[in-house]
C-alpha cells in the first residue's frame, strides 16, 4: 500500500522528520565570514544531537551522514 | 539596503524582469518567512537570493543557538523555510540553502552570491527542470516472540524435561529462521524498490532511516531515499512507485514530493550519483 501525495507539497501534511532530513542534510552550505557561525551545519547538528539525546538518551542522531 | 539580519531561503536565477523580480518570487505572495516576514529577492550577478528580514533577538548567533534547541521553535522555522522553498520551487528551479543561514544585511547576501557564484550557477544548470521525490519503505515489525515454553508438557513424569528442552530449542531455531527469512525478504523487497527507482532517476541519495521515536511510525524504516527526477518524468515515477508498492508484500511504501532538490545541491558525485550509495 502506498500513501500518494495529493496536490502541491505546500498543501500536504508533511512529517517534520521528512522536512528536517532535507533541511539539515540538504541545501547549499554557505561558509565563510559572510554568514553567522551558527549557519555552520556542524553547529546545528551538534545542537540537535544534544536536543535529541536529551529527549531520548539512547537514540543516536538520525541526521548523521551515512 | 540597511543593516540587520537577513535569513536566506534559496538561490534562483535572476530572470531580469525589471520590477517584479525573479519568477520564483511571484509565487511567494502571501507566503511568510520564518519570522512572519515577507520574502524578497536580492539580485546580484545574474543570480538572486530569496531572503527576509529577521529580528536579531531571535536570529543573532547567541539567541539562534538557543532557539534551535527548542523543538517547537525549530519546527516553526523549519516548516516556514520549507514552505517558502517549495512554493518558490513549484514551477521554477531553486537551489535551497541550508536551514538557519543568516547574513548581515543585503551586503551579506550579495557577498554570498558573489562568493558562491560558480557553485550556484552550476547547480542551477544541473538541477533546472528537476524535482526531488522522497520514498520511504517500512517493514512491519515481526510479531512478538512466543513466551519461552513455560510449562513443561503435562504428564511428563521422569525424563520429559530433556525432551521438552530439545523441543524448545527446535522451536526457537524455527522461529529464528522464520524471522531471518522475513527480514531477508524485507531487505530484498526494499532493494528491488530502490534499484527500480534508481533506474528511473538521474541521481539518488540515501538518507539515514528515520528513528521511530522521532517519526512516530511504529514500523521499521528500511529505506529512506531521495530521487532526482525530471519534471516531465514525475508522473511516471510516482506511478511506478505505486505499482512497486502494490507488489511489495509485507512492505509499506510512502511517497512524498515533489520537493525542491534539497538533497542534490552538492555537486560531488559521492553524494549519490548512480551507483554511489551513501
Amino acid at each position: 500500500m502506498t500513501t500518494a501525495p495529493s496536490g502541491p507539497l505546500a498543501h500536504q501534511q508533511i512529517a517534520l522528520v521528512d522536512v528536517l532530513d532535507r533541511l539539515l542534510a540538504g541545501g547549499v552550505v554557505i561558509t565563510g565570514d559572510l554568514t553567522l557561525r551558527i549557519a555552520d551545519v556542524d553547529l546545528v547538528r551538534i545542537d540537535l544531537r544534544a536536543l535529541i539525546s536529551s529527549v531520548n538518551a539512547d537514540v543516536p542522531s538520525p541526521w548523521e551522514e551515512p | 539596503m540597511t543593516e540587520g539580519l537577513r535569513y536566506a531561503y534559496a538561490v534562483v536565477r535572476d530572470t531580469g524582469a525589471p520590477e517584479a523580480g525573479p519568477d520564483a518570487l511571484a509565487a511567494l505572495e502571501g507566503v511568510p518567512g520564518v519570522a512572519g516576514e515577507p520574502v524578497r529577492a536580492v539580485r546580484h550577478l545574474g543570480l538572486a537570493v530569496l531572503a527576509g528580514d529577521v529580528p536579531t533577538e531571535d536570529f543573532d548567533e547567541g539567541p539562534l543557538r538557543e532557539r534551535l534547541e527548542d523543538m517547537a521553535w525549530l519546527e516553526k522555522v523549519a516548516r516556514a523555510h520549507q514552505r517558502v522553498v517549495d512554493t518558490a520551487g513549484a514551477d521554477s528551479c531553486v537551489i535551497p540553502v541550508r536551514l538557519a543561514t543568516v547574513c548581515r544585511g543585503e551586503e551579506g547576501l550579495r557577498r554570498m552570491l558573489a562568493d558562491g557564484r560558480e557553485r550556484f550557477a552550476s547547480a542551477l544548470d544541473r538541477l533546472e527542470g528537476r524535482v526531488e521525490w522522497g520514498v520511504k519503505v517500512y517493514a512491519a515489525p515481526p510479531p512478538p516472540e512466543e513466551p519461552p515454553a513455560g510449562q513443561p508438557p503435562a504428564g511428563g513424569r521422569g525424563a520429559p524435561t530433556a525432551l521438552s528442552g530439545r523441543d524448545y530449542l527446535r522451536r526457537r531455531k524455527a522461529q529464528r529462521q522464520a524471522a531471518e527469512r522475513r527480514w531477508g525478504q524485507t531487505e530484498e523487497g526494499a532493494r528491488l524498490v530502490h534499484d527500480t527507482l534508481t533506474g528511473l532517476a538521474e541521481r539518488h541519495r540515501l538518507h539515514p532511516p528515520q528513528d521511530p521515536k522521532l517519526s512516530g511510525e511504529s514500523d521499521r524504516n528500511v529505506l529512506n531515499a531521495a530521487y532526482l527526477v525530471r519534471r516531465e518524468d514525475s508522473a511516471g515515477f510516482a506511478e511506478r512507485v505505486g505499482r512497486l508498492a502494490e507488489r511489495a508484500t509485507g512492505l509499506r511504501v510512502e511517497l512524498t514530493g515533489p520537493w525542491a532538490p534539497y538533497s542534490f545541491t552538492a555537486d560531488d558525485d559521492g553524494a549519490g550519483s548512480a551507483g554511489a550509495d551513501g
